[in-house]
Order: structure tokens, then sequence, then C-alpha cells
């Protein structure tokens, strides 16, 4: 069923796919971060309620909304890794992960900024601000299980479990959260929430999400050619690609 | 050959081994009453704030004393080669792990049940109170046990897998946490308490399944 997935198991077929890729995913990300932000940070109409703060929500929701789905692509490359034993794909599942972390991050920090002026402060425990938190640990989690075995594909094995482990607690930790949020929280002024936004934000916010995944895309793939480079620098194409592609001509030109 | 001697064995070696080294046996115990003879000390002895702190510190405490324990679930096994001969030997390996985890359950849990009274006084929990806490740590703590074993057999081949056990085990003990201390709260306002130690069952049963495959081939993975 899926064998014309395993040629890519092959580190060379890999790193040429990734090649083949790159491009349509860099176009997206430039094109669609440009035009996401500048239509929505200087076009858009502002928030009658909010005024101009509100256009954070261009880079704040498309990584909160993209950070739980890339670490579901990354425990899918763990797990494709465990039942078919490929290091490709532990490969990019490792590459895949500092991406979604980075992103997590970028939307705990972007809530946090947007949170100040509109609740008044930086961090409140409200159950989405949790769950992203503790989904934050997750991927230092997977990130730090890797780094701390000498033998990578023991650590790829390792860290492909961990990573499912993640994913089945994924719901549970969401679930639990909110309820523990609605027993606990007295005061809501989350209950803004999402108000039915008008089209002309809408469109915008939807364009920079197409770019955020473009931009995930690239990150993700550039960092595999990376890890794959590395790996096998032993290898002859590799050493063929190092010394015949333009990393030479460069040098020259210098 | 039948399979049920060949695991017995193994519990009981298990049992042999614990109960050699009494010392170690009631260390993550006496660190579980320690942290929580802390917390009148740091937060103010108001037998209310204690009452309404009591549950949420009695489970954090489980948890950090769990993760203390839980480091030589395997190691010693794993260094001296016991793991590797289980493994090569015709019992299942996830039969294996599920006994020694029990076991392990058995030995640094079940003690923490029997001092909960003593806790509840402590914390000035009142006595439905103590009643659901005991439900939930009956029902919770296996299920720290199992989950915990999967990364403890993960990590157990590295040299210093302490902390990073507490980073990979910690958000992942997150929703016992809530269901656990909720259950209590309920109990504290006379609630049903019976959805909350529904859902931790659920979840027990849910780990009871997976996690014995999930935690012996990590333990393969581990001698790779």
């Amino acid at each position: 069923m899926f064998t014309w997935l395993h040629p890519y198991a092959k580190t060379e077929r890999a790193y040429a796919l990734c090649n083949t890729l790159l491009p349509y995913f860099f176009i997206t990300a430039v094109a669609g971060l440009l035009v996401g932000f500048v239509w929505g940070l200087l076009f858009a109409p502002s928030d009658y309620q909010q005024g101009d703060s509100f256009r954070i929500i261009y880079v704040h929701v498309p990584s909160a909304i993209l950070s739980m789905s890339t670490y579901v692509a990354m425990a899918v490359a763990g797990f494709v890794g465990l039942v078919w034993q490929w290091k490709t794909a532990y490969m990019s599942m490792i590459a895949i992960a500092p991406v979604g972390a980075v992103l997590t991050f970028i939307s705990l920090f972007t809530g946090a900024a947007w949170g100040k002026p509109m609740w008044g402060t930086w961090w409140i425990w409200d159950a989405r601000l949790t769950s992203q938190l503790i989904l934050f640990f997750l991927y230092l989690g997977v990130m730090a299980l890797y780094a701390a075995f000498s033998d990578k594909t023991q650590a790829g094995k390792s860290a492909a479990i961990m990573a499912l482990v993640g994913v089945i607690n994924i719901p549970i930790i969401h679930f639990s959260v909110e309820w523990w949020n609605t027993l606990h929280q007295g005061a809501t002024i989350t209950k803004f929430g999402q108000p039915s936004i008008a089209t002309s934000m809408l469109w915008p916010l939807l364009i920079s999400i197409a770019g955020f995944i473009g931009l995930i895309g690239t990150l993700s793939l550039m960092n595999l050619k990376n890890q794959i480079l590395r790996r096998e620098l032993h290898r002859p194409w590799v050493t063929e690609l190092l010394t015949s592609s333009e990393l030479v001509s460069k040098k020259g030109a210098k | 050959m039948n399979t049920v001697s060949p695991i017995m064995s193994v519990m009981k070696r298990d049992l042999v081994l614990a109960f050699r080294q009494k010392a170690e046996l009631l260390q993550p115990l006496l660190f579980f009453v320690m942290v929580i003879t802390l917390f009148p000390l740091g937060i103010g002895p108001g037998p209310d704030t204690l009452q309404k702190i009591g549950p949420g510190v009695i489970w954090v405490a489980a948890i950090l004393s769990s993760l203390l324990g839980m480091d030589k679930l395997f190691r010693d096994d794993f260094n001296d080669g016991s793991l590797e001969q289980l493994q090569l030997s015709n019992i299942s390996l996830s039969w294996g792990m599920f006994v020694k985890v029990l076991v392990h359950w058995c030995v640094s849990f079940l003690p923490l049940l029997f001092i909960s009274p003593l806790l509840a006084l402590f914390l000035n929990l009142t006595t439905p109170m103590y009643w659901s806490l005991v439900f939930t740590l009956v029902l919770g703590t296996p299920l720290l046990s199992l989950v915990g074993a999967i990364a403890v057999a993960l990590t157990v081949g590295l040299q210093r897998g302490g902390v990073l056990l507490s980073l990979l085990l910690l958000p992942v003990f997150i929703p016992l946490l809530i269901f656990a201390t909720s259950a209590v709260e309920s109990a504290a306002l006379g609630l049903n308490y019976l959805p909350q130690i529904a859902i931790i069952g659920a979840m027990l049963c849910f780990a009871i399944a997976i996690t014995p495959f999930a935690i012996s081939y990590a333990i393969r993975v581990s001698h790779h």
C-alpha cells in the first residue's frame, strides 16, 4: 500500500525530496506572510473595542492553531519511524520539534503581550494558556530526551515513544485543563473569546495562517536537510554534493 | 511449560530485593512526609488554608516522591543484566514488566496509603475529604507507576536520568493531578465525586491495557 513511500527511507532520496518541496513551501511562506501581515497590519480595519492592539492576532492565532498540529505531525513522523524503522522519519521528527517548540513559545509570548493591555495581566491560568504551556513542556521533553542519547538511532526511537505518549495525552490534558478551569475560575474576563470576526479581518488572518504553514514547512525541511547532511557525512553522495556544488564556487569567488 | 511460575518468581525476586534494603524502602515515604510538613511551615498553620490546599499538597508530594523512587525501578536490573535475561527468557516481556511495576507500586505507594490518615490529620481534612483522597490515591498511584515506567525504561541506559525523567513525566501527570484534586474538592463541598473517580479509573484501565507493551518496547530500545 505504501510502497511509493519506501524509497524515501533512503537519505539521498529524502534529501532530494526536500529540495523539490522546499521552493513551494518557501514561496507560500513569503507570499502568505507578506500579504497577510501587510493587509492585516496596515489595511484591515481596527477593532471597535481593542483598537489597533488586536492586530497581534495575525501572529498569535496562526502560531497557536498550528502549534498543536505541528506536534501531531512530529508524533506521526515518530510513529512512521517506529513502524517501518526509518531513520529519515526520526530525523524529520526531530527536525520538526524545535520549530514546533518555538511556535508554541511565540503563541505564549504574543498571548502575554496581548493579554497585558486587554486583560490587564501578563498571565492568567486560563484553560487555553495552560494547555499551551504544557504543550511547550512536552516539546521540550521530546527534544531533551533526543539530545540525551549519543546513539542517534536509539535517541530517535526513544523520542518517538515519548512523542506518542504525549500525543495520547494531549486530548486528555486539554479536556482536564478545561474542566479544571471551569471549576476554579471565578472571573470570566476570558469570555471575550471568539467573537465572530468580520470578513475584512478574517481574510488576512487566513492568508497569514497559510503563510505560517509555509514557514513551518520551510524551516522543518531546511532543518531536515541539515540533519541528513550531518548524519550522513561519511557517505559518498554527501561528499560529492559538498565538494562539487555551489559551495566550492562560492569559495572560489571569495 | 506454564507461564505462571516464572512470573511468580520474578515477583518474588523483586519483593525479596526490595525488603532486603529496608532503609531505601523508607526514603520516598519520609520524603513524602517531609514535603508535606514544609507546607504548613511555609504557608501558615491556619486550619482553613491547610484544608484548602491539603489535597493538592498531598498529590504534588506523592508525584514528587514517585519520581524520586521511580528512578530505581529498572536501574539495578539493567546494570547487572537481569533485565536482559528476562528479555531472553521465554516469558513475555510485557508480563514481566507489568509484574515489576506492580511490585514497585506495592513497595513504594502502599505504605503511602497507610500513612495517609496521619497526613489528613496534619492538613485538617474532613472525613469525606479523606475518603475521597484514599480512593484517588488507590486508583491514581498505579497510574503514576505505569506511565512513569515508560519514561524510566527509556532513560535507564543514561547515566543521569533524574532531571530528564521529571521533565518528561510531570506534564504527563497533570491530568491525574487535576482530576484527583477536583474529586477531593467536590467531597469537601459535599458533592458527588464519582465522575472524577470514574475518569481516573478509566485512565487506569487504559494504562493497564497499553503501557506494558510500551514499557517492554522501551526496554528493548534501551538494550539496543
